[in-house]
């Protein structure tokens, strides 16, 4: 009876998502793919918070993810989808070649180091002409190419088309995502987080562990930067700066990270408030100010995040394993 | 080729000047409350709009300018240690979201009382002493240098020698046990954000004239303290300064001989090669990660 219900909740989630564009202006649409996209970005971001540190690369990982799809797309003439999953595979590959240095380090050293591997990433997108573009970046990067189902003509300019692409995509990712993180290998991530020492003793490999958390989430950051740049058709160093980077962060914070769903919550919640109602209601120059007071505000009457509100309503949502999981993150 | 060199020096050293001031107060902030001060640029950039309403505008001298940056700016400073880092203190990461958003309310106020554009600073003296022909100081950026001297002298005496000092870096090293001694966390605080933040104010005030002030100018101020501060130690000050100078040094050189984005990737480089190598860093000893 339960699950029949949650299906029949899922369905209702899933039609309301495919509705949801028609009711928007052309701009809020593009916001809408925008935010299916960050999205993914902001989960990504939770599956490498899982087992402790917290990085302030992510989001030039997921700049390289968009370079080399533009780059695998534009002079070599990959076909868009596969230059996208290249690109996801290259972010993590970069990711892995990152690891080695970035995990002789812990919590606020990881934090630093992080921001500066990244730095330095995007500086030689910066200074490189040849084949990064510089500070103008790569454009005239090629679109998905168009598809027509029978039931809805893809024509990937169009925000609506191109939403829905991303939708099917983002889901995808999601479900993977949730997947790893209740199988075995996600549960060793919370391990590697709370008991590290304990971890360790039972002959788990920590570092291992937290590389292939980093891994796999720069993987999904990688596509969320290549679905980005094939919709805007350019990129360049500046959408990657660490002022995007902190957009996450606070996302990931303001929503929770002790939940799947917090850090969504946060990217939804903080974006709808930000670019919809700010800007509806003419706050236009005020923006990163009650933006700014916002962030405060959250942090210190709302410090374990958006999620722990859903919590408090819901109650019976929490399954009896993530019931466990954010007891043990309130003992730590 | 001795006159650039020289040249060089001169211009590396009062770059060490204003960033040692940066730097040693976001080691002290970090030291006594354990918070990295992600608008520690912008509290350096208030300073400077501190002279540009008050200089550009008024008819203030230069120096009452200057010390009413100083004085504003660790105002603010305590504003924040008061609404933000004392309710924070066990929550590192929430210190630093909270700074981050202290940081974009600071920016949307100086764009809106003074606009987005480059504000413009007279210079409070034109005089430049020549060694030779190639080789000048203007004496603005003499002042920035002797300032720094003074103040980290004077930062140093208060240190080691009162008890205010020996208090503060008693809660620097355990906090925990120096309250156990009687000695008052929150003033210690106090203390050292004023501090923190004065010296972040004072160095904005007396660049000013010199460098493009606008409000966004904190981001390449703060990456720079951020390289000197892991490079020299995390809560080392001596480590601060020294690191300070050979910073300035190397990123004057290199944006001298190659350009300012290499420098950047060398000083961030270095940066890195110190967290592999000797993550507490030159001078630390302490592992407060």
């Amino acid at each position: 009876m339960r699950s029949g219900l949650a299906l029949l909740a899922w369905i209702g989630v899933g039609v309301a998502l495919i509705a949801l564009p028609h009711g928007l202006s052309f701009s809020q649409q593009e916001i809408l793919v925008f935010l299916t996209i960050n999205v993914l970005l902001v989960a990504s971001y939770r599956m490498l918070t899982l087992t402790g540190e917290w990085s302030l690369g992510h989001v030039v990982i997921m700049g390289v993810g968009a370079y080399a799809s533009a780059l695998y797309s534009k002079h070599f003439g990959v076909f868009v989808p596969a230059a996208m999953l290249l690109g996801a595979m290259t972010a993590a590959l970069i990711a892995m070649g990152l690891s080695y240095p970035l995990f002789r380090m812990k919590g606020f050293y990881f934090l630093i180091g992080s921001f500066a591997a990244g730095e330095i990433i995007r500086l030689l997108w910066k200074r490189f002409r040849e084949p990064f573009g510089g500070v103008k970046g790569i454009t005239g990067i090629p679109p998905v190419p168009d598809v027509n189902l029978g039931i809805w003509d893809f024509v990937f300019f169009d925000p609506i088309s191109y939403y829905y692409f991303v939708l099917a995509v983002v889901s995808f990712c999601l479900w993977l995502m949730w997947r790893i993180e209740r199988s075995p290998v996600g549960l060793t991530f919370h391990a590697v987080h709370w008991q590290d020492k304990l971890a360790e003793a039972a002959g788990v490999n920590a570092r291992a562990y937290r590389t292939l958390a980093f891994v796999i989430a720069s993987g999904f950051a990688g596509l969320a930067g290549a679905l980005q740049a094939h919709y805007i058709g350019a990129v360049n160093p500046t959408s990657f700066d660490i002022e995007q980077m902190v957009f996450v962060l606070t996302w990931a914070i303001v929503g929770g990270t002790a939940t799947f769903y917090g850090p969504i919550l946060g990217c939804i919640v903080l974006t709808v408030l930000n670019e919809i109602v700010l800007r509806g209601l003419g706050f236009e120059q005020t923006r990163p100010l009650i933006y700014g007071l916002l962030l405060i505000l959250s942090v210190l009457f709302l410090p374990k995040g958006l999620e722990s509100l859903v919590g408090r309503v819901l109650p019976r949502r929490a399954t009896s394993r993530t019931r466990a999981i954010i007891g043990a993150e309130e003992k730590a | 080729m001795i006159d650039l060199i020289a040249q060089t020096g001169l211009n590396a050293l009062y770059a060490a000047a204003y960033l040692s001031l940066v730097a040693v107060g976001l080691v002290l902030i970090f030291g006594v409350m354990g918070i990295v001060n992600f608008a520690h640029g912008e509290l350096f950039m208030l300073g400077a709009y501190v002279v540009v309403a008050l200089y550009a505008g008024g008819q203030v001298p230069y120096l009452a300018v200057v010390a009413i940056g100083l004085a504003f700016v660790g105002v603010v400073g305590l504003l924040m240690e008061w609404t933000m880092f004392r309710p924070l203190r066990d929550n590192p990461l929430g210190g630093l979201v909270a700074s981050i958003g202290f940081l974009m309310i600071l920016q949307a106020l100086v764009s809106m009382g003074f606009g987005v554009r480059m504000a413009h600073v007279p210079p409070f003296t034109q005089d430049v002493i020549a060694f030779s022909d190639r080789v000048r100081l203007p004496v603005q950026r003499l002042i920035v240098i002797g300032a720094a001297v003074v103040l980290l002298g004077a930062l140093w005496l208060f240190l080691k020698r009162t008890r205010f000092g020996w208090a503060l870096r008693a809660s620097a090293q355990d906090r925990e046990a120096a309250a156990l001694q009687g000695i008052s966390i929150n003033q210690t605080a106090r203390i050292a954000m004023f501090i923190g933040a004065a010296l972040a104010g004072v160095a904005g005030a007396l660049t000013a004239p010199l460098i493009s002030v606008n409000p966004h100018m904190g981001h390449s101020v703060i990456v720079a303290a951020f390289i000197v501060i892991i490079v020299g130690g995390v809560g080392s000050l001596e480590g601060a300064v020294i690191a300070a100078v050979a910073y300035a040094f190397i990123h004057t050189i290199v944006t001298t001989f190659w350009d300012g984005v290499i420098a950047d990737i060398v000083g961030l480089s270095l940066m890195l090669l110190v967290l592999i190598v000797k993550p507490t860093g030159l001078f630390g000893t302490a592992d407060r990660a």
